[in-house]
């Protein structure tokens, strides 16, 4: 069985996009192929710069022959049935078989389709791939229509078995598919024929391309850790930068540089994201001062000069980048301890957040505000907070947080140290955005959970008001992150609050009972992960102080313990029951039964029972929920679970006595009386 | 094979003519108004639109009033030059065509490193974009390459391919010199040996304040509408002309309206006068303007008319 080898070689695709376009590019050629009755035996795919290649082993020389038997119509159908059933079937009378049924004698075709030769297939399959490729930018070039990530130049196309290599037929908008391909854009760049997978792998190593990105990930790494121990140094890791740094070389040469001293002093944050963004070098750490003081670099190619010229080159980039981020560091110190950091909250003023919503400063207003009232919930000084939430945002004024956006907040608790602001202001500054996703890490600090919470709120109810709700898919202002991070805020660090205050607070006249939906609904997602489910919440939903979230959520993980257990799930069973009958009972009758049972007119023991057990849990369970105990009012819901289940086996409700019988159903109102003081039990399914 | 170095910031924009000259683009002269970047000229704006073939490059003085430094900074400008080629169609060996003439302004191709970084390119005023690549040398950008895809809203059929060299920032880097304002203009050895700032620190200065603190800001604004409205009463115009019976659409002076436009809101932006909001607001009123033009342009003869 032949091997295919297959090459898109093309100018310089995006590193993000490489693995991705690699996986696609097996994913839809196996999938073609074997839809066509084309197996293969094993299948792998590889990207660089300027290739994505595919090599499949085993693959079947022709598709199988498919047969297909067609029943017909009657031999003594009409004529017309009989020709289209030909036509159908493509066949004339004589190729048609005669079978005895019961009905009569039938006509039987038998479809034959011969199998396809591979190359037939894999033609079709490529050109079909190559002109619906997911890229997720694509573009057309010169005077043609097809569309490529970027011009695409070459195609190889080749099966080779034992008797040698034969070439797929294939002509793609004018590039024809054949055996050759080039090396190395600098090092290597004539073509070469190749026969297979193993020559086109070795040929192109000897024409300096590494085919496997993982092979040149795993040589880059294997260097830069050699060439950083050798100076008694540790690369600092970054998985994404590897991956793209492997993306971008075919044949990757690892090269260190020195920082200048003059730029040791800015902190290790800035070093690190000024070198990985404009150009994409690793940082290398001195263990012993535990700063930032050499980079790695990954070359695209060797030079006779072993480099130096490229490094040289590349420091001097280095040089005039980290000028600028000194540049900003030092003037915006010299603000934050001489002017202090409100100068830069002042000059938000000038800056538009939303233009519903009005300036940055006039938000700052509004969450310093809010953080100073909610700051007495959260055990955080007021007086503090105000001052933090006046601050947290005052880096985006600063030269540095301008042009690294991603060092908001870590910037800001930089300067306001430098202003000899408390540590706790200084904390709260990096810490109130947080938590940014579901694993982010919540802050504890009070003065940072007061600041965090304002923000958020002040956020969600600002755009609740403007009607500026998340739809479906679109969240374009992050709404829902905004109120997940309240939730985890919250429960992570047990506050309680009414949020329908607090919402009050931040926004008056706004629609509380709307966005305290929202939350609930976010809240249902949030629990759902840690394995709550929706009905839980929903019986817990109901109850009273649904705005205090952290409450709320106390109830729902001790109910959906409860109903882990035998009791729980048994008391549910006898809870419905109790209440279907009364529910029925006083629709019937017209009247509530609500209050009254009196031991004296229980005629069994079980009925005794349940009276003496519902008589020693009230007091309790009802203690329990006033103490917000519910781990211990469901203990003693526990206990009635037993005398239920006897009561409903042992006694008839529906007694002839009529005093009797309402008797019975006020006992049955009790049941539901107590369970409605944990959560509505008639919520949970099954 | 290696070239030799040139000497001054003129030999190698000398050298980029003579280089694509030889590769047979037509030399064009920088566009007489005032533009934030080559791509604005009319030899690439409009010229990359329609059918038919092109192939141009031209060196172009690019104002962006908002990188004023009072030529302080060692590569920050308001006024600098740009150097563009624009081909249509894209030829398949572009970029061989490009690396050469890094090669032709002396850059060894055996001792740099050479890469083509993804960058996409987009200018939301003209309704453009197109998918390419920053050039690095050594980790420097020197050139952006880009094959557009739109221009004023219309696909580009066929592609062009475009090129841009920030011509301080290369020359800086293969003259070896560390701030602009220290670079040699022309030949060190010569009789009046001039630096980049010996022509140019004055006028930095000089625009800077301008730009920043003094141009009148209800002018600017005036200008701009006028522009806008210019470009608008232009466009409506009958197709046949009245006076010679010709049909002639006024492409181009409509264009320069936009370009004049664009430029006013370049220098409101300076002033900081332009709230975030309205900002892009702005954009979208240049962007009207230049859909316009392109939708003009594509009607005239140059623009692929009657192909």
């Amino acid at each position: 069985m032949p091997d295919l080898l297959i090459e898109l070689f093309s100018e310089e695709i995006p590193a993000r996009m490489q693995t991705r376009a690699a996986e696609d590019l097996k994913k839809r050629m196996t999938d073609g192929l074997v839809e066509a009755g084309l197996t293969y035996a094993g299948a792998v795919a590889f990207s660089t710069p300027r290739r994505l290649t595919l090599a499949l082993e085993g693959v079947l020389a022709q598709s199988p022959t498919l047969r297909e038997e067609r029943k017909g119509p009657r031999v003594d159908a009409p004529e017309k049935a009989i020709e289209g059933f030909l036509r159908g079937a493509g066949l004339t009378r004589d190729q048609l078989e005669i079978r005895d049924e019961k009905k009569g004698q039938v006509y039987f075709a038998t479809i034959e389709k011969a199998g396809r030769p591979a190359a037939d297939i894999i033609a079709e399959v490529l050109d079909a791939t190559v002109r619906n490729f997911p890229w997720p930018k694509s573009m057309r070039w010169g005077s043609g229509s097809l569309r490529w990530v970027r011009p695409l130049h070459s195609i190889i196309c080749i099966l080779t078995d034992d008797l040698g290599t034969t070439v797929v037929p294939l002509d793609i908008d004018g590039i024809k598919a054949g055996n050759t391909t080039a090396g190395h854009r600098f090092m290597a760049p004539t073509t070469f024929e190749v026969s297979g997978f193993e020559d086109y792998a070795s040929k192109l190593k000897r024409a300096y391309v590494v085919l496997d990105p993982q092979e040149r990930a795993d040589a880059i790494w294997q260097d830069a850790q050699n060439q950083a121990f050798a100076s008694g140094m540790d690369v600092v890791e970054d998985n994404a930068l590897l991956a793209e740094v492997a993306g971008l070389v075919e044949w990757p040469v690892v090269l260190m540089g020195r920082i200048d001293d003059a730029f040791l002093d800015l902190p290790p944050e800035v070093l690190q994201t000024s070198m990985k963004e404009h150009q994409k070098f690793f940082s290398v750490k001195n263990p012993k001062t535990g700063r930032i003081e050499k980079f790695i670099t990954v070359a695209n190619r060797e030079t006779k000069d072993t480099g130096a010229t490229i490094l040289a080159g590349n420091q001097k980039v280095l040089f005039a980048r980290l000028s600028d981020a000194k540049f900003f560091w030092e003037n915006d110190l010299r603000i934050a301890k001489g002017q202090g950091l409100s100068v830069w909250t002042n000059t938000l003023a000038n800056v538009t957040f939303h233009n519903k919503l009005g300036s940055q400063k006039q938000r700052i207003d509004r969450i310093a505000a809010l953080a100073t009232a909610l700051a007495p919930a959260v055990g955080a000084d007021p007086e503090l907070a105000s001052q933090a939430a006046l601050v947290a945002k005052a880096d985006l004024s600063s030269e540095m947080v301008y042009e690294f956006p991603e060092l908001q907040g870590l910037m800001g608790r930089y300067y306001a140290q430098a202003a000899d602001l408390p540590h706790e202001v200084a904390t709260a500054c990096e810490a109130h955005y947080s938590p940014l996703g579901p694993s982010d890490d919540v802050p504890t600090d009070p003065v940072s959970v007061a600041v965090a919470l304002a923000d958020k709120l002040d956020t969600l109810t600002g755009f609740w008001a403007i009607d500026e709700k998340p739809t479906g898919s679109k969240d374009p202002f992050a709404l829902r992150r905004a109120a997940l991070g309240i939730i985890r805020l919250l429960s992570e660090n047990s506050v309680r609050m009414s949020l329908k205050t607090a919402i009050a607070q931040a926004y008056p006249g706004a629609d509380a009972d709307d966005l305290l939906g929202f939350f609930h609904d976010r809240l249902k997602v949030y629990l759902r992960d840690q394995g709550i489910r929706h009905d839980v919440i929903d019986a817990c939903l109901v109850m009273e102080n649904n705005d205090d979230l952290t409450l709320l959520i106390t109830r729902a993980k001790a109910l959906s313990d409860f109903l882990a257990t035998d009791d729980g799930t048994n008391l549910v069973q006898g809870y419905k029951r109790a209440n279907n009958i009364v529910t029925q009972a006083e629709q019937k009758d017209g009247v509530e039964y609500s209050f009254g049972a009196d031991a004296k007119f229980a005629e069994s023991d079980v009925e005794k029972t349940l009276f003496a057990a519902l008589d020693a849990q009230a007091p309790k369970i009802e203690a329990s929920m006033k103490s917000e105990d519910f781990g211990a009012a469901m203990i003693g819901m526990a206990y009635l679970r037993a005398p239920i289940d006897a009561f409903f086996e042992g006694v008839q409700v529906n007694s002839d006595n009529q005093v009797v019988r309402r008797n019975r159903l006020n006992l049955l109102s009790r049941i539901r009386q107590i369970c409605l003081l944990v959560a509505d039990l008639s919520k949970i399914e099954g | 094979m290696a070239v030799e170095k040139p000497k001054s910031f003129q030999e190698i924009i000398l050298r980029l003519q003579a280089y694509w000259a030889q590769k047979g683009c037509a030399i064009m002269q920088p566009y007489d108004m005032e533009v934030g970047a080559g791509t604005f000229h009319p030899a690439t704006t409009l010229r990359a639109l329609g059918g038919k073939s092109w192939a141009a490059a031209y060196v172009q003085p690019s104002r962006r009033p908002t990188d004023g430094r009072y030529g302080e900074n060692p590569n920050r400008l308001q006024h600098y030059y740009q150097y563009q080629v624009l081909i249509k169609p894209s030829p398949p060996n572009l970029q061989e065509l490009y690396l050469g003439s890094l090669e032709a302004i002396g850059i060894d191709m055996d001792l740099h490193d050479i890469r083509f970084v993804e960058d996409d390119w987009e200018s939301p005023t003209l309704g453009a974009w197109g998918l390419g690549w920053e050039v690095w040398c050594d980790g420097m950008e020197v050139s952006q390459f880009t094959y557009f895809q739109q221009v004023g809203g219309h696909d580009c059929h066929p592609v062009s391919g475009e090129l841009t060299y920030g011509l301080e920032r290369l020359a800086m880097y293969v003259l070896g010199v560390d701030h602009v304002m220290d670079m040699p203009y022309n030949d060190p050895q010569t009789l009046i040996p001039l630096t980049y700032g010996d022509v140019f620190k004055q006028t930095e200065e000089e625009y800077a304040r301008w730009n920043f603190d003094v141009a009148n800001t209800d002018v600017l604004l005036r200008h701009f509408e006028e522009a806008e409205a210019e470009c608008d009463a232009i466009l409506e115009q009958e197709h046949i002309d009245p006076k010679t019976g010709k049909r002639i659409i006024m492409a181009h002076p409509a264009y320069d309206q936009c370009i004049k436009a664009s430029h006013m809101f370049n220098l409101l932006d300076a002033r900081g006068v332009i709230s975030v909001t309205e900002r892009q607001a702005y954009i979208g009123r240049v962007r009207a303007l230049a859909k316009k033009c392109a939708d003009a342009f594509v009607l005239t003869e140059a623009g692929g008319h009657g192909l």
